[in-house]
């Protein structure tokens, strides 16, 4: 697990703020807009759409909210779309273990992070207890 | 946004509780929606729900969740409930995503699934 940074290449499209069930709402619509743009197919568009959902509802679910930042540039030499999930929560303590499949902390039905890392190309998690929680998905166009 | 509270307009017709889906819901309105649907199967003895959610985007486990969680509780409340119309793109995510609706019956259109509704109907 390494500290996720940005790539000074990429270019930021959009920092939206997630505080409450609208803000995921308002911020799945967007990263849909963008993945259309991006010239991403139908079902590109509602892979990505679907794993920021999860990912947006975690971070309002344990960490009572945080940041979105979606960018786009080169990965491994592709063009990308890469959003980054970033909050302040408590942490996540055993990562192995919310990546397992069927996992869940009560609240949720445990495909929230391994589901969304089958839907995108790259999935990086950086977590530090009492610190926060940072994802990054990456879906090539 | 506006679409702060606003209803998800439910009809009856027959026996049937049709419901069309045509807003990106929030959670609370997904959850607002499954009570609202017992509430209708409860107040007009509905036999058969049927769900149109051929304008939704994306279903996340969320969604999912609150889908497969309305028709179990409506089979315990003797109501049928059919989803129709799930976009190809959705289906596929859904699969990949490793959501599994056990329960859940699921028909091409709507007309397909009025079908399957009456022919359930016709057999009890």
């Amino acid at each position: 697990m390494h500290e996720i940074v940005s790539d000074k290449s990429w270019e930021l499209l959009e920092n939206c703020p997630i505080q409450n069930e609208y803000d995921i709402v308002k911020a799945r619509q967007i990263v849909r807009q963008y993945a259309k743009e991006a010239g991403m197919g139908i079902v590109d568009q509602t892979r990505i759409t679907t794993a920021v959902s999860e990912l947006f509802r975690n971070m309002y679910m344990y960490a009572g909210g945080g940041e979105v930042i979606i960018e786009k540039g080169l990965v491994q030499e592709r063009n990308a779309l890469i959003i980054t999930c970033i909050d302040k929560g408590p942490g996540i303590e055993n990562i192995d273990l919310v990546m397992t499949d069927g996992y869940t902390s009560g609240q949720g039905m445990g495909y929230g992070l391994p589901g969304s890392k089958r839907l995108v190309d790259i999935f990086e998690i950086y977590s530090k207890l009492n610190v926060g929680t940072t994802v990054r998905i990456t879906k090539w166009r | 946004m506006i679409f702060n509270e606003k209803r998800i307009p439910i009809i009856k017709i027959r026996d049937y509780l049709i419901v069309s889906i045509q807003v990106d819901m929030h959670d609370r309105l997904a959850i607002q929606l499954q009570s609202q649907i017992l509430e209708e199967i409860h107040r007009t003895g509905a036999k058969g729900v049927l769900i149109d959610i051929s304008t939704l985007e994306m279903v996340d486990s969320f969604i999912g969740r609150v889908l497969s969680g309305m028709a179990s509780m409506a089979a315990i409340m003797d109501a049928a409930v059919v989803i129709v119309g799930m976009q190809p793109a959705v289906a596929i995510t859904l699969v990949e995503l490793g959501l599994e609706m056990p329960g859940v019956d699921t028909a091409l259109n709507m007309e397909y699934g009025m079908e399957m509704l009456e022919k359930r109907l016709n057999k009890d």
